[in-house]
């Protein structure tokens, strides 16, 4: 259980990596704002609090491990590893510039942290199912976490990793749903609704949790709950906000793929830092 | 035959004459169990083919190892490159049609993209899979696999060349697309043949013509060529097994040995074998060639023999080939 005090970290660390996520997307003119900003919470009480992992020594043995298979939001992934120590936060923006280790997407080939290739959607969950089978194998007491978009979930290789997961009862994975609402082209209900998402996931035979995702010591409490579950793999459905944190983001479908421009990011920063 | 010059030692020095059938898949499963057996970091991946594809040898003896995924063959591919990420050597295998063209982005950015180590093993390539048609072929998969970086892509030309590929590929660290077939194939190699990924190899030797082949085509390429000698022309024919990377050395030499070259492939004549030679000679050394394979379309049903016909992938066929390189060279 984390304290008053962890909690109240967390939301400090997390707001500092909303900033880093809006300056370094405001230097580099493009990437996805919207559904960075709404998995902030998912991604620093996982790399703050849930998680083992060695930022010196991105590949120990003992690590567990974190697949972002919604491979857009690449800001929040590389603001959260400069914060954990993976590289320095002057790095940051040089994001999407030609030679610079941080591409568009995140590229295990290019940065320290990034264990898989994402960005063509629908592939993660896949991936963290074969790095949990392998913990498995190798006896090793390691977890295996992965972040999709609700968008996402209309990949039909999100359900066939699903029922594989649950087949092989795979209990060291837990799936995490940015349950935002929205893609790009309008509200996910609208352009194909997956709801009832929670069923779906149950009746594929998973563990199925529903909590805040932007409520730390919600999603921590998940993630303990997540450990306990035994026999087959978690899924925790976050019920989050698209571009949490700026009001004028909030819950805009055109925020999805737009950076901030010069004024967007004063008025911004201006709201995050009070 | 007198006429032929067998490379000594590794080639069977009777291969046409008595052509010992062979199945490329049974070569790969009984060398799947041999890996299996040395070292526990091997595992296997299937999509309910694993009797067709010969996985089954390696279910049966490391239950525990083995996972059959079910009809699924993108998220076989991905939970491939997780076993990769978590330290294992896993074997992907079903038929190459489904391995290459189902789940090609898959392989393209879980695998090749993120440099893991998987090796997919697909059976049932070309058109030799026969009565089940089309659907069930592939002439495509050399071309779709080739053009990913960084992707090694393996073509075995019989069950020798099959199991010390799939011993090489073990060894290499990196992907590895290896296509196999359903018919069984004529066994050219002896067991001193080495196999090295990238290397070509000679397997008879001449001076009129370069004969670059792979897979069942390298056999019919040797029975091309002992009809060749009766008629005056010696040819140089090459096993190119290893499609990529390319072993381009080799086919510049016999190039600017011959003059003239034909290349035979049980592929498509787009973007394969063919595609491959001819880009490497075109900028480094060009002369006539000519290219055998399937013309630009789909398969059809029919037995193996009597489709190696229509599709004109027969002996005569690499005959008339290199009857037309010879002619353009003059
Ligand atoms: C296979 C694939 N198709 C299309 C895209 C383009 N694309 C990028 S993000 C996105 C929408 C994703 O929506 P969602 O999963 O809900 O993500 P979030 O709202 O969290 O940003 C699409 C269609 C892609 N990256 N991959
Ligand atoms: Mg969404």
């Amino acid at each position: 259980m984390a304290t008053p005090a962890q909690i109240e970290n967390l939301r400090k660390t997390a707001t500092g990596i909303r900033i880093n996520i809006l300056k370094m997307l405001n230097t580099s003119g493009s990437g996805h704002t919207g559904g960075s900003l709404s998995a902030v919470e998912i991604l620093t009480s996982l790399f703050f609090s849930e998680m083992k992992y060695r930022a010196n020594d991105p590949g120990w043995e003992g690590r567990d491990h974190f697949v972002l298979s919604k491979g857009h939001a690449a800001p929040v992934l590389y603001a959260t590893l400069a914060q954990a120590g993976f590289f320095a936060a002057d790095e940051l923006s040089s994001l999407r510039r030609l030679g610079c280790s941080l591409q568009g997407h995140p590229s295990c080939v290019c940065t320290p942290g990034v264990e898989v290739s994402t960005g063509s959607l629908g592939q993660g969950l896949s991936m963290a199912l074969g790095l949990a089978l392998a913990v498995r194998l190798d006896q090793k007491p390691s977890r295996v976490y992965v972040l999709c978009g609700d968008g996402e979930m209309q990949e039909g290789q999100i359900w066939e990793a699903a029922m594989a997961a649950a087949h092989f009862r795979v209990d060291n994975l837990c799936a995490i749903v940015d349950n935002n609402g929205l893609q790009i082209d309008g509200p996910v209900a609208k352009v194909m609704g997956i709801e009832p998402l929670w069923k779906k996931w149950e009746d594929f035979g998973w563990g199925v949790q529903r909590i805040d995702g932007h409520n730390p010591e919600e999603i921590l409490d998940a993630f303990a709950t997540a450990r306990q579950i035994r026999g087959r793999p978690a899924v925790i459905i976050a019920k989050t906000v698209k571009g949490k944190g700026v009001s004028f983001f909030e819950n805009k479908v055109e925020y999805h793929g737009v950076a901030p421009s010069a004024d967007e990011l004063k008025r911004a920063l201006k709201e995050l830092e009070g | 035959m007198s006429s032929l010059k067998l490379t000594p030692r590794i080639v069977r020095g009777d291969c046409l004459e008595k052509p010992d059938p062979k199945a490329l898949r049974d070569a790969y499963g009984s060398t799947l169990v041999k890996l299996g057996e040395k070292d526990r970091n091997v595992v296997a991946l299937d999509a309910d083919l694993s009797s067709s594809t010969r996985t089954s040898m390696f279910a049966a003896k490391f239950p525990d190892r083995f996972f059959n995924m079910g009809l699924a063959e993108q998220n076989m591919m991905g939970t491939a490159a997780g076993l990769a990420k978590g330290g294992k050597i896993p074997f992907a295998s079903t038929f190459a049609i489904f391995a290459s063209g189902r789940a090609w982005e898959q392989i393209r950015q879980s695998i090749a993209y993120s440099r893991l180590n998987v090796k997919i093993v697909a059976t049932h390539g070309g058109i030799t899979v026969g009565e089940d048609g089309p659907s069930h072929q592939t002439v495509e998969d050399l071309a779709i696999m080739r053009v990913i970086p960084g992707m090694t892509l393996i073509v075995p030309a019989d069950a020798v060349e099959t199991g010390k590929a799939v011993e090489a590929a073990y060894r290499l660290q990196g992907p590895v697309f290896m296509r196999l077939t359903r018919a069984k194939f004529p066994t050219v190699f002896t067991d001193d043949y080495e196999f090295q990924i990238g290397k070509g190899t000679v397997v008879n030797e001449g001076e009129d013509l370069a004969i670059f082949a792979c897979g069942l085509m390298v056999y019919h390429s040797l029975q091309a060529a002992r009809i060749l000698a009766e008629k005056g022309i010696s040819a140089r024919v090459v096993n190119i097994s290893t499609l990529k990377p390319l072993d381009k050395d080799l086919i510049v030499e016999s190039a600017k040995k011959t003059r003239a070259v034909v290349t035979a492939e049980e592929h498509s004549i787009i973007g394969g074998l063919g595609g491959a030679v001819t880009e490497v000679l075109s900028a480094a050394f060009p002369v006539p060639v000519e290219m055998v394979g399937v013309k630009d379309s789909f398969g059809t049903s029919g037995k193996a023999e009597e489709l190696l016909k229509y599709f004109q992938l027969e002996p005569g066929d690499i005959v008339n080939a290199g009857l037309r390189a010879v002619e353009r060279k003059k």
